[in-house]
């Protein structure tokens, strides 16, 4: 069963990579989607015997390199932690595609993008379920890959192929990290495979390495490096600058590979290593505090942004904050939920920000939207839900989530704790407002588009709603009904050792103002935004006007892009440029392989005019020629 | 009266050979012509090959000069053909108007 989890989504990829076209193009996206909604339901028995049997596997493939003494397979390793991420991502992957039916149903390439999907999927699949290194780094790679190919998929527009470069360019940043993590593992425990991996890490906690005079404990430098590759992956700040350009690709893949699956495979990672971050409190605090500034950064830019996807992009990022620095607290269990449940609704939000994109045809800035909720009110139901569930409203599945994440930042007791948990509460305050900033543009007010009239605005189609109302469902329920499994009293009897915890987490009756606030704010939130933004518009443009600096700085995504353009672009195009014009056109190829030619065109110039032709040259050269020879056996 | 020696045998050999070289190179008329500086340059070792014969007291050489006759008779008929075909096919067997080697 757990081959044909993994394998269906690779033979959906071939079959619609080169038999698309023989199939038909009624049918060949069906038939993948089905083939990977069939990998979904295996994926819910698997996870299904999970939660009731404690299962967990490790079926063989086959020996991949067998070198001396660095042994690597290609398995399928499946535990509790695998079998989750086995459900997100076979299931809402199972969802787009169906999605994506009708999504892509006017574009002439939805071979390619089908068969990119599928592909993706099966990456996914193979980092999840590796049980080494090496076959996760190939499942990271692949992903990578599939993302670069699906934000670049309408390679005619020159922004999309730029966009793919750079989520290319920044995740190699974060592999660099990535690979030397694995290269130190490696080096210092001699194999790869995570078990063997994880029961010899207690007995090099101490272990201390020297680097430019600079001492570096083991453990903390492997946490950091692997830490690296996680931030490149998982868009956290410094690296996050690709995701918000990545919203390029359609809105399926931004659903699928940008909100819930690829990018969260950073928490996985981290996650998946907690036996060996565990052991070094200093990468823990600097992963805690890379989160939080990922969750309030993202979400303050998100304040003011006016491309529909860009915020919701900006969402993203802001809640893979949340999961890192739930992780960095040590409380992994609740960054695998959050990861979870984030799946569900913002995948949602994805879906129904395409559906509205979709509705106005192609338009994406919420400033020309406004005033349609009564006419498709189906998408104003979904995107309503997923904005409620992302907020954290109670009872929906975000509350349990980012509340249980902020409860144990609080118990954590530490200085790095509470500022996590200040932090939390502040975000959550700020995502509810951009949330409802958004619904509040594009569906209330006045219609504001130039481009067609109101009565063009129609409901999208049903292929594309019914999927969308499965994440809807499970954007409410999820939270509810896996609460006490992931987070519950007696959630290590389900993790069963694939999480380490070296302290168990406290769990206490956290004091009511904090039960309260997250709550409160949130639902404060929607009038408070409603007045702004719909009833009372001068106050906002007022305090625009009064603080023009700040709103740019937000505006501006904190000037990362341009810093980074300044620091790196800049100089390494000028760099490159000059080793381009000067000294490889000038130097290089001017005395190399251009001279050399030049020089075989001048002599055979010359040698050309032995050629006349005429008899007696040729005789005369003869004659010459022999009488050197002869006069050189004479003398010698 | 001088006696005539193996140096003025080889003296005239040369000499006859320079005329066939020269007569290959400095000829702008007709290919007979270089035919027959060929010939004479073949006539010049030939000269060389009787005289040193005889200084050597040695026949080879003579029944040698024999053989290269015959064959520089076969080799002028071959020759001639080869420009009548020539001819017949050009119109002209004018040296300088024979460069069809030129690549």
């Amino acid at each position: 069963m757990e081959y044909a989890i993994i394998f269906l989504p690779l033979i959906s990829s071939f079959l619609s990579a080169f038999f698309g076209k023989k199939i038909g193009d009624k049918y060949s996206p069906i038939l993948s989607s089905s083939l990977i909604g069939l990998s979904a339901v295996f994926s819910l028995i698997v996870f299904y015997k999970v939660l009731t049997q404690n299962y967990s596997s490790n079926n063989l493939i086959f020996n991949w390199i067998s070198s001396g003494n660095f042994l690597v397979n290609w398995s399928i390793y499946v535990d509790a932690l695998t079998s989750i991420m086995l459900v997100v991502v076979t299931l809402i992957s199972a969802i787009i595609h169906f999605y994506s039916i009708g999504y892509m149903s006017h574009d002439s390439h939805k071979h390619r993008f089908m068969a990119y999907l599928s592909l993706f999927t099966f990456s996914m699949l193979a980092l999840v379920t590796s049980d080494n290194f090496i076959q996760l780094f190939f499942g990271w790679e692949g992903v990578g890959l599939c993302s670069y190919l699906l934000i670049g998929f309408w390679y005619k527009k020159p922004s999309a192929n730029a966009a793919a470069i750079k989520a290319f360019l920044v995740n190699r940043v974060g592999d660099f990290g990535l690979a030397i993590g694995i290269f130190l593992i490696f080096f210092f425990y001699g194999t790869v495979n995570f078990n063997e991996v994880f029961q010899e890490t207690p007995s090099l906690i101490n272990k201390e390495l020297i680097i430019l005079g600079v001492k570096f404990n083991l453990i903390t430098l492997i946490s950091v490096m692997l830490f690296i590759g996680a931030m490149g992956k998982s868009a956290q700040i410094f690296l996050h600058t690709w995701l918000p350009d990545a919203m390029e690709g359609p809105t399926p893949v931004s659903a699928l590979i940008h909100a819930a699956t690829m990018v969260t495979a950073g928490i996985f990672l981290i996650v998946r290593c907690s036996p060996i971050i565990e052991y070094s409190q200093t990468a823990l605090n600097i992963i805690a505090i890379i989160g939080m500034m990922t969750a309030f950064f993202a979400a303050t830019v998100a304040l003011v942004q006016n491309d529909i996807k860009k915020i919701v992009a900006y969402s993203t990022c802001s809640q893979l904050g949340y999961m890192f620095f739930a992780a960095g607290i040590g409380a992994y269990n609740v960054a695998i939920f959050h990861l979870f449940t984030h799946a569900f609704f913002k995948s949602l939000l994805f879906l129904g920000a395409g559906c509205v994109i979709h509705s106005f045809n192609e338009e994406q800035d919420i400033r020309s939207m406004g005033g349609v909720w009564k006419k498709i009110p189906y998408t104003y139901a979904l995107m309503i839900i997923g904005t409620l569930a992302l907020t954290g409203f109670p009872f929906l599945s975000g509350f349990y989530s980012k509340d249980a994440i902020i409860e144990f930042a609080y118990f954590k007791g530490t200085t790095v704790g509470y500022f996590a948990a200040t932090i939390g509460i502040l975000t959550a305050l700020l995502t509810a407002i951009y949330s409802w900033r958004l619904i509040f543009k594009v569906f209330h007010g006045k219609y504001n588009n130039k481009k067609g009239s109101l009565h063009k605005v129609n409901e999208s189609s049903l292929i594309m709603l019914i999927p969308s109302s499965l994440l809807a469902f499970g954007a409410i329920f999820i939270g509810y009904f896996f609460k006490n499994t992931f987070i519950g009293y007696d959630n290590l009897l389900f993790w069963n050792n694939s999480i380490l915890f070296l302290e168990n987490l406290v769990h206490g009756h956290p004091p009511l103002w904090l039960l309260i606030i997250t709550p409160f704010l949130v639902i404060l939130a929607i009038p408070l935004t409603y007045y702004l933004i719909i009833k009372n518009e001068k106050i906002l443009k007022n305090l625009i006007l009064k603080n023009q600096s700040i709103y740019n700085f937000l505006l501006n995504k904190w000037y990362f892009d341009e810093i980074y353009n300044f620091i790196f672009v800049a100089p390494l195009k000028r760099f490159g440029l000059f080793f381009w014009k000067k000294v490889d056109i000038n130097i290089i190829d001017k005395y190399g392989p251009d001279g050399i030619s030049r020089l075989v065109r001048i002599i055979s110039n010359k040698a050309v005019n032995f050629q006349s032709g005429y008899l007696y040259h040729y005789a005369f050269v003869m004659v010459i020629g022999f009488s050197i020879l002869l006069t050189y056996f004479i003398i010698y | 009266m001088i006696e005539i020696g193996l140096g003025h045998y080889l003296t005239l050999a040369a000499i006859i050979f320079t005329i066939g070289i020269v007569g290959v190179f400095l000829n702008r008329k007709n290919i007979i012509i270089i035919l027959m500086s060929i010939e004479l340059m073949l006539l010049a070792v030939n000269i060389n090959l009787v005289s040193f014969s005889i200084y050597l007291q040695d026949l080879v050489g003579q029944i040698f000069t024999m053989f290269i006759l015959t064959v520089a008779a076969a080799e002028a008929a071959v020759g001639l053909a080869i420009i009548v075909i020539y001819y017949k096919n050009r119109g002209s067997i004018n040296v300088d108007e024979i460069n069809s080697l030129k690549g």
